[in-house]
């Protein structure tokens, strides 16, 4: 236990750094998540192809080799990092991005036709409809998911740790090879920081499910 | 394809849809070429840098990693599902004292990196490599694979269970008998995204130092030279990403053939069960 009262600073540091990865990275991917989505059931055949392919391929490729791609490959290709960060940010938001358009793509399909019909025989466009009508909709109505795969970004940012960005991960790895006998009041200390986000955003999560099914 | 989202093109919208994905197909190849046109400046592309996948042992040891990731994505996938099913029979108890700490410990195990779960078994415990990296992924996919089976079984109508009861089937026995294999045909679809989940989270050994594809690629790199780590990255990343697919593909298909149900909605396809897809 003293190992983990002693670091508790290196903890919040880490926790800090958690916490930033995922938020900035999940912003990045609600965003770009939206617009592949919108882009899937745009009139533009290319602008789906791609949203598709998009999807398909970074849905099936490991985190690992995402991170592995950012961290190591790009550097490589001339684009320069200050920061192994933003390497693990360009991983995060693009692998979850391709989450959060499935979700959203499904929750548009959940909306009622008879809305987009509505829409339409009113006289709006395809964006108007998308951006009016459909996706406020969907967008309420896939809340749940879209919060069960920012948990999920919160877990997978920890392989950030292993690509020399210090955040909980990192500086449990650390401080467990530090103090090799109290390896498991160590990790146990990580673990409860990262339960520390997941469990009241799962909260969170199942109170919204409930809401939204009322109102559907 | 038409949508109701949008009237069928006209000569004009057809017209712009294709300058615009022209003009975007040239674009993403100009990205490309200009990819390419890096790789060649820092000589990637010289053929004795390829030349290495003529070599056997290159292929022995990309196999190794392959069987690696896969063997332990098996044991891992065949340990977890019980495991869940048990968990999930746990979890909906009618006796609070065991469904309320089965509750905990699963929100515990679902609310942790596989990782450290990886980490903490391989530290702690001692265990090799292939140990650690196969409990991390049992015990969190055991816990999603109890949730999807939870749902599967809440999902059922009230009366599948009722009927069981009033013919004097004890809960147990309804459980098994009645509920439990239309939950699982019913989430067929979800618990094979689960599995390419799994999958795709042995490349998470790479981290503990398992023996896996993505650690292959960096111990041939460090064996053969720096140079070598890009084409063995490509070619590694590119059979992860063609494995996966597989399997994807199989669950989709699952999802057709289990689907009767008339499709609805804006885009006309079914919603997917969306939780289970999470990574």
């Amino acid at each position: 236990m003293d190992a983990v009262i002693e670091s508790l600073p290196l903890y919040w540091n880490g926790f800090l750094r958690t916490l930033f990865l995922s938020v900035t990275s999940g912003v990045i991917a609600l965003v770009l998540g939206t617009l592949l989505a919108a882009a899937r059931v745009s009139p533009v055949a290319a602008l789906r192809g791609f949203s598709m392919t998009y999807v398909e391929v970074l849905r099936n490729t490991p985190l690992t080799i995402a991170f592995f791609f950012a961290a190591i490959v790009l550097p490589r290709l001339g684009v320069k990092f200050e920061q192994f960060e933003v390497a693990a940010i360009i991983a995060l938001s693009a692998y979850t991005a391709a989450f959060i358009a499935e979700a959203v793509r499904s929750g548009v399909n959940s909306v009622p036709v008879g809305q987009a019909e509505a829409a339409r025989s009113i006289g709006m466009k395809f964006s108007q409809v998308l951006s009016l009508i459909i996706l406020p909709q969907a967008l309420r109505t896939v809340i749940p998911p879209l919060i069960n795969i920012l948990i999920a970004l919160v877990k997978n940012s920890s392989v950030a740790g292993a690509f020399f960005v210090l955040e909980l991960f990192g500086y449990g790895r650390q401080l467990a090879n530090a103090n090799g006998d109290q390896v498991m009041a160590v990790l146990l200390g990580v673990a409860f920081f990262y339960l520390l986000i997941t469990i009241p955003l799962g909260i969170l999560a199942s109170t919204v499910e409930r809401k939204v099914a009322i109102a559907r | 394809m038409s949508s109701v989202l949008y009237d069928v093109p006209g000569p004009k919208a057809r017209r712009v849809s294709l300058i615009g994905s022209i003009v975007g197909t040239v674009l993403i190849l100009g990205l490309l070429a200009w990819i390419i046109m890096t790789f060649a400046q820092q000589g990637i592309l010289e053929g004795r840098r390829w030349a290495i996948f003529t070599r056997a042992d290159v292929w022995m040891l990309l196999g190794n990693g392959i069987g690696a990731t896969l063997s332990a994505a098996a044991v891992a996938a065949v340990i977890a599902f019980p495991l869940g099913l048990l968990l999930c029979l746990l979890r909906i108890s009618d006796l609070p004292a065991i469904r309320i700490p089965t509750r905990i410990v699963l929100e515990f195990l679902r609310g942790m990196p596989v990782v450290l779960m990886m980490l903490f078994i391989l530290l702690v415990f001692g265990t090799n490599q292939f140990i650690a990296v196969v409990a991390g992924l049992v015990l969190y996919n055991a816990a999603v694979f109890a949730e999807i089976i939870r749902a599967g079984i809440q999902s059922l109508p009230k009366g599948q269970r009722e009927a069981g009861l009033t013919v004097g089937l004890t809960s147990f026995q309804s459980r098994m008998i009645i509920e439990l294999p239309q939950a699982v045909r019913r989430m067929m679809p979800s618990l094979v995204a689960q599995l390419v989940v799994l999958l795709k989270d042995t490349s998470l050994g790479y981290i503990v130092a398992y023996g896996e594809l993505l650690r292959a690629v960096q111990v041939m790199a460090d064996f053969l030279g720096t140079q070598f780590l890009f084409p063995i990255f490509f070619v590694a990343a590119a059979i992860y990403i063609a494995i996966n697919l597989c399997v994807s593909r199989i669950a989709v298909w699952i999802e057709r053939r289990g689907s009767t149900k008339a499709a609805g909605g804006v885009a006309k396809a079914e919603p997917e069960p969306i939780e289970a897809a999470v990574p």
